[in-house]
């Protein structure tokens, strides 16, 4: 079969453009090389809506950001999107430097951003007391956000799937070009697709691909921020989201809140040559932990850590989204360079891929498409009656798998079974948190694996933690020839 | 609402011990609350001989030993509800639960024993780094999947950390065909049994590497080499020692943390040292009428203790149940943990309230050997006992006589130390 | 003449054993703090036993495996021969903690017991 479109890449920015382009009558596939979506850049980052003061004045990034973070209230409720205007503060702890907010407050304004206010020293740490002593002022912008990054992924490739955009796991795109046939022949590990419009969403392996039909050739450079997830316990330490004033290398490492009541540390930024080396260092955990604490006091990461990890921003060399039709290479749709605010941008750059197909296509729209969808329920938001309720109808939500964050067997047969369902351990972390909290799936790992086991018939030698030759368990103990 | 006099969170080794010396001191209205789906906790995983040495002088395997305990409960006929989940304990002794079956309940409790053990620590609080590949697995999490389940976790084998569980498991994973190649201790000595390290680790020629941890994972998909490196007294990785192991697995037992998430959002006071609750010598919380017994309160090496410890928990959860929910007056003497007692169980004591003998738990902070435990009521030593050796792995103990302590005139503290004479 | 080192078992001191053989007879033995530590040293190093326990397949059980252990200490040499044997068993449920499931392990005469109750799925 041919497809109208196909999207490399199941991250935000491919999911995105997924959900956009699944408003018009056209065949849609996304091409992805993992076994699920959103496990790339997408599910190691920040987990913020940044407000948009950042980005230069003018550039696509700044444009993007703005408009994603606008997009943001709406988006999340159709789509049952964990979301929260939490405010973000960059905080100025030296006298010297406090032009460089005026700076950032002008820029923001320019690029459109609202409510931006800077804050004398007292103002601040009466919003936030657990700020360093020096803290001398701060850019306060109260649309600045902090959303689930694996919902949002998650929630725009289901809805995207609802409404007829197919979705290929497991399948890497090895070569591609477009034939005189016009159309564009894909060779993946799972065999060749045709397409008339490619979208090149691969992250930080975009370059690989533009290059291969480009002559016009980019570079994008796996940007490294190592990240500290600190227990529930420190989850209000601060309530807003804390940058220190920019440099060049980014917006430093941040200390904030998550949705769901952690405290995020980072990231570091370190450029590295592997697209796939997310494995984090005792340099690059030191590092964080030693700048984040000169902006926020009393921070015991590392007695409160619950977990680290790594991140790969897709840090093209100019710093700038390309989004656009390739000159050289027709049909061929840029999605590169995603690098933060990538996350907050997402929606937009949806909207942007989508609007550029649309312009030369002019594709019918779909009468029928339905934007909404309805998320994993949360039990633990429920009332008494309301949880009885849901457990006469299922008792699988009355049996709790997950002890740590409290995640009901009945959640996790949802994860499994809705669109694009789970099919591994962290395919059912990501939809339901079962696994994230204190104890880091200890506990609940060979449960969740007995359900995957039972509701998918995947042989529990066989089920992994995220595809690949990420398996758990290796074979039956005293395995016999002749034994079944 | 359900009510019942006596409600028990946990039917492991602590609360099968404290149920059945509970209703065997006259409470009759008792209700286990168990996750699991079956009773027996821990226990029923741990396969490996050497339980009961003290309790039943043999020794028995962890689900013998933890049968003889259910075997009680059944006899006696106390009620209880397994793959239950509590999910909240309020300051009032509401427990709220939830199962298949019965939805979401709240029980009323005349007395609530926390009975709930303790979980791992996992690799995430170590912050060891590298990548995040399958094949990471805390000691007990392996220890299920191949006593319980049946599925070889690897092939081969590295451990951090050389706590019980992680011994026994070098020997288990050995048996099943596993090559362990190295256990790594960050400390300069195991938190580990003597016999455990003997029997575990040097039976199958496994080198135990003291003063080393792990500074590297690799594999992004599943574990594929770990490399160690010996540490410094600052316990921060040596330059140049690193030693870099080809294996598939990494196992890590690394500590226990008692499970106190229902304590604390119940209010219930928490001892920063042991991550367990404030208790006096009923061992009761700061909530009137809510005791604490086993892994809860302070990790244990042995479960003959923890089953000794639960059995007084249900005996005063019961006596409390019996007198109306009233406590007796008296003043509270304080109990201090110090140069090398690292804490003490109890914390406090009401000498009306004691028994005639009070046995006082404790743990050292470091290996001592022929030092003096030494007990001080004020400021005049009363106890001086000499000890060839303490260690952070094994948990000690002093007798306080009641007696003593009553003619004790003005007695305000009483303190646990460690003196080299 | 032979020398063998040894850590006691007896008690967290653990102390550093040297044991001296002759002709498969004990000699000497330093290093202990305790007579404990001389009686574990001669039975180590003459005749040390251990008990194995493990696990074996059940079948038609409402567990996958059922818990067990050789009723009383074996020769520490016959613990892999042994397991050789509790590998291969193949039993089936309902099992009793005290059930035998291999009689005369390895020909160490010591049978394998079940050590927890599995009923019949």
């Amino acid at each position: 079969m041919t497809y109208d479109v196909i999207i490399i890449g199941a991250g935000v920015s491919g999911a995105a453009s997924a959900r956009e382009l699944s408003k018009y009558k056209l065949n849609v596939c996304v091409l992805e090389k993992a076994e699920d979506v959103c496990a790339g850049t997408s599910k190691a980052n920040s987990a913020i809506i940044h407000a948009g003061f950042d980005a230069p004045e003018g550039s696509l990034m700044a444009k993007l950001n703005v408009r994603g973070n606008e997009m943001m209230d709406e988006l999340s409720k159709d789509l049952d999107i964990p979301f929260k205007r939490n405010g973000s503060l960059v905080v100025c702890i030296h006298k010297e430097e406090l032009d460089g907010l005026k700076d950032l407050y002008n820029r923001g304004v320019a690029n459109g951003v609202k409510g931006l206010k800077i804050l004398s020293r007292e103002e601040v740490l009466e919003l936030e007391p657990n700020l360093s002593d020096n803290v001398e002022g701060a850019l306060y912008a109260p649309t600045g956000g902090i959303v689930c990054p694996f919902i949002l992924n998650i929630a725009m490739a289901e809805n995207a799937n609802v409404n007829g955009v197919d979705f290929r796991f497991n399948t890497e795109v090895e070569t591609l070009k477009r034939k005189d046939d016009g159309l564009w022949h894909i060779r993946t590990n799972n065999g060749e697709y045709t397409a008339r419009y490619v979208v090149n969403a691969a992250g930080v392996h975009a370059d690989i691909f533009h290059n291969m039909v480009s002559a016009e050739k980019i570079h994008i450079t796996p940007r490294r921020g190592d990240y500290c997830l600190l227990d529930k316990e420190m989850g209000s330490h601060v309530t807003h989201t804390i940058f220190p004033q920019p440099t060049k290398l980014g917006k430093g490492v941040l200390v904030s809140p998550t949705v769901h009541g952690n405290l995020i540390v980072g990231p570091t930024a370190i450029d590295i040559t592997d697209k796939e080396a997310t494995a984090t260092t005792q340099e690059g955990i030191d590092d964080l932990i030693s700048k984040a604490s000169l902006h926020v006091k009393d921070l015991p990461v590392a007695r409160k850590v619950i977990t680290s990890f790594a991140g790969l921003r897709a840090h093209e060399d100019h710093h700038e989204f390309i989004i656009k039709e390739l000159p050289d290479a027709p049909h061929f749709i840029d999605c590169a360079g995603i690098e933060s605010p990538g996350l907050t941008s997402s929606p937009a750059i949806g909207e942007m891929v989508a609007g550029i197909i649309a312009d030369i296509e002019k594709p019918e729209k779909k009468e029928n498409w339905n934007g909404k969808r309805k998320g994993i329920v949360d039990p633990k938001v429920m009332t008494l009656e309301e949880r009885n309720e849901l457990i006469k109808k299922d008792p699988a939500y009355g049996n709790i798998i997950c002890r740590c964050e409290s995640i009901s067997e009945g959640e996790i047969l949802d994860a499994i079974h809705r669109p694009l369902g789970a099919r591994s351990l962290d395919g059912v972390k990501r939809r339901t948190r079962a696994g994230m909290g204190r104890c880091q799936a200890g506990f609940c790992s060979p449960r969740v694996m007995e359900i995957i086991n039972r509701e998918l018939g995947i042989p529990m030698e066989k089920i992994t933690k995220s595809g690949g030759s990420s398996n758990i368990v290796l074979e039956r103990t005293k395995a016999m020839k002749g034994d079944e | 609402m359900l009510s019942y006099d006596i409600v028990i969170i946990g039917g492991g080794p602590a609360g099968l011990a404290a149920a059945a010396a509970a209703k065997k001191a006259g409470t009759d209205s008792i209700l286990i609350l168990e996750r699991d789906h079956e009773l027996g906790g821990i226990l029923n995983q741990c396969i490996h001989n050497g339980f009961g040495l003290h309790t039943f002088k043999e020794e028995l395997t962890g689900p013998e030993y933890a049968y003889r305990f259910e075997k009680e409960v059944y006899d006696l006929g106390i009620e209880y509800k397994l793959n239950t989940m509590v999910m909240d304990i309020s300051a009032d002794r509401i427990v709220t639960a939830m199962n298949r079956t019965d939805g979401m309940i709240q029980i009323k409790a005349g007395a609530v024993v926390l009975a709930m053990g303790c979980r791992e620590r996992p690799r995430g609080a170590l912050n060891t780094p590298g990548y995040r590949p399958a094949g990471i697995f805390s000691a007990g999490t392996a220890q299920r999947l191949v006593n319980i389940e049946g599925y070889l976790p690897g092939r081969e084998v590295v451990i951090l950390g050389s706590g019980d569980i992680g011994l026994i498991m070098a020997r288990r994973m050995t048996l099943e065909g596993a090559k362990v190649k190295v256990v790594a201790e960050v400390m300069p000595y195991s938190g580990g049994l003597k016999r455990n390290i003997v029997q575990c680790l040097d039976d199958y020629g496994i080198p135990l590497k003291l003063s080393h941890t792990v500074i590297d994972i690799e594999g992004k998909e599943r574990v594929t080499a770990v490399t160690i490196a010996e540490v410094g007294p600052d316990r921060k990785p040596i330059p140049g020692t690193e030693e870099r192991y080809t294996c598939d697995t990494l196992l890590l037992s690394v500590g226990l943390i008692p499970e106190n998430e229902l304590s604390r959002s119940a209010g219930v006071e928490m001892n920063p040292i042991t991550n367990g609750p404030v208790v006096n010598e009923s061992l009761e919380t700061s909530i009137p009428g809510v005791f604490a017994c086993g892994n809860v309160l302070h990790v244990h090496d042995l479960v003959d203790y923890v089953s000794e410890e639960a059995k007084r928990a249900g005996e005063n959860a019961a006596k409390y149940v019996q007198a109306g929910g009233k406590g007796s007056e008296g003043n509270e003497i304080k109990l201090i943990a110090t140069d090398g007692a690292r804490y003490t169980v109890p914390s406090t004591i009401n000498v009306n309230r004691m028994d005639d003998l009070l046995t006082v738990r404790f743990r050292v902070g470091a290996v001592y050997q022929d030092s003096y435990v030494s007990v001080y009521f004020n400021d005049e030593r009363v106890m001086h006992n000499k000890k060839r050796v303490l260690a952070p792995g094994e948990m000690e103990n002093v007798i306080l006589q009641k007696a003593k302590l009553k003619d004790f005139k003005d007695l305000k503290t009483i303190t646990v130390k460690i003196e080299k004479d | 003449m032979e020398t063998r080192e040894l850590t006691c078992i007896g008690c967290p001191m653990g102390c550093l054993l040297t044991v001296e053989i002759d002709k498969g007879e004990v000699t000497s033995v330093t290093g202990n703090t305790c007579p404990n530590g001389e009686r574990y040293a001669k039975k180590e190093v003459t005749n040390p036993t251990r008990i194995v326990t493990s696990t074996v397949v059940i079948r038609n059980g409402d567990k996958p495996r059922l818990s067990v252990k050789t009723k009383s200490d074996i020769p520490k040499s016959k613990i892999f021969d042994v397991m050789k044997e509790i590998d291969a068993a193949r039993i089936d449920a309902p099992k009793k903690i005290g059930d035998i499931v291999i009689e005369n392990v390895a020909g160490t005469g010591v049978p394998v017991i079940a050590t927890r109750n599995v009923e019949i799925k």
